[in-house]
């Protein structure tokens, strides 16, 4: 098509691009959270993994079935007209990871969803964002009929370093993941000012 | 294939999926030489110049699809794969065969730990707390 188009000759604006990662469990409120502040419904794009150098699918039942799919949900909020986020839920499951290591590349942080009736789900994504020395949060969706905990109770659960925010949250409630997105920013942006301050003392 | 030529008429079903594979798009690469691994949130933008790339027969359909789709609003590779249904590997490689092509240029993101300095951090905090 040659004709209507708008504006010709001006280029168009090249937005700066950024991502923020939301993990945890399966059914914790990943998709959801990115729902609640993305100007978009959220987006699904797939990835084929074909059988050679992936990790070992169960396919016992499917015996002929090649490759598999791994999903991504994403969200965008435009900030500016030159600068944009993304959010992208992380595929749930652990033979996934490898596609971690591609979304996690570049991420200015991420959000670790929490359910406490099933703590134990997201120990694998604080465990993947502390090796890799990714800024994350933690943020406790609070489900209504689970019992709701101090955000300091959880965090010994967890484990987690004391510099690791902690924050109660509802992933419905778009003010709620509001903060919580502004708290991962605010993290990350803690931790270069802290590795600027040691490369200059060095 | 049996020898009557009569079996052979069903021997995929709805359970097989697309009967295109999605790779056939790229005549069966998975990679390209010249893009390697493109970000999910890099943006593809579609040259000035690259007036008319249905004239182009050595472009596909979905080739064709990418260049019009970034010429007025620059979009992000993750973006391309949602709205065209592809895998995001097909769109690396059909993105890749636009660079060289010269129909297309992709910005690649800066890394948080790359960016000069503060202020786009704290923009992104003022524009989620303003939304």
């Amino acid at each position: 098509m040659i004709f209507g188009r708008s504006e010709r000759g001006k280029p168009p604006v090249e937005p700066v691009t950024l991502k923020i990662l939301v993990a945890g469990g399966f059914g914790v409120g990943k998709t959801t959270l990115v729902g609640a502040v993305s100007e978009i419904r959220p987006l699904r794009t797939e990835e084929l993994l074909t059988e050679a150098g992936r990790p070992v699918d169960d396919l016992s039942g499917v015996e002929g079935k090649r490759t598999t799919t791994v999903a991504m949900d994403f969200g965008r909020i435009t900030l500016r007209e030159d600068l944009v986020l993304y959010l992208f839920g992380t595929p749930g499951q652990e033979r996934f990871w490898f596609m971690w290591d591609e979304l996690s590349e570049g991420a200015l942080g991420a959000v670790v969803l929490a359910d406490t009736r099933r703590l134990e789900d997201c120990f694998a994504a604080v465990d993947y964002f502390e090796r890799r020395s990714i800024p994350f949060l933690v943020g406790v969706n609070c489900f209504e009929d689970a019992a709701r905990y101090p955000a300091e109770d959880v965090r010994q659960a967890l484990d987690l370093d004391a510099g690791v925010p902690v924050v109660l949250c509802d992933a419905r409630d778009r003010e709620s993941v509001k903060e919580v997105l502004v708290g991962v920013v605010r993290h990350a942006m803690s931790r270069t000012a802290a590795a600027r301050h040691r490369t200059v003392a060095t | 294939m049996s020898a009557d030529g009569r079996a052979g008429h069903h021997w995929f079903d709805d359970e097989a999926g697309p009967v295109v594979r999605p790779y056939a798009m790229t005549r069966g690469r998975t990679s390209h030489a010249a893009q390697h691994r493109l970000d999910l949130i890099a943006v593809v933008v579609t040259e000035p110049h690259a007036d008319d790339p249905d004239a182009d027969h050595a472009l596909s359909p979905e080739h064709v699809e990418i260049v019009e789709r970034c010429r007025d609003t620059p979009q992000t590779v993750a973006e391309l794969a949602a709205d065209l249904d592809l895998p995001v590997g097909v769109v690396r490689v059909l993105v890749g065969d636009l660079v060289d092509e010269e129909y297309v240029h992709v910005s690649r993101p800066v890394p948080p730990a790359e960016l000069p300095d503060e202020s786009i951090l704290r923009d992104v905090i003022n524009g989620l707390r303003a939304l």
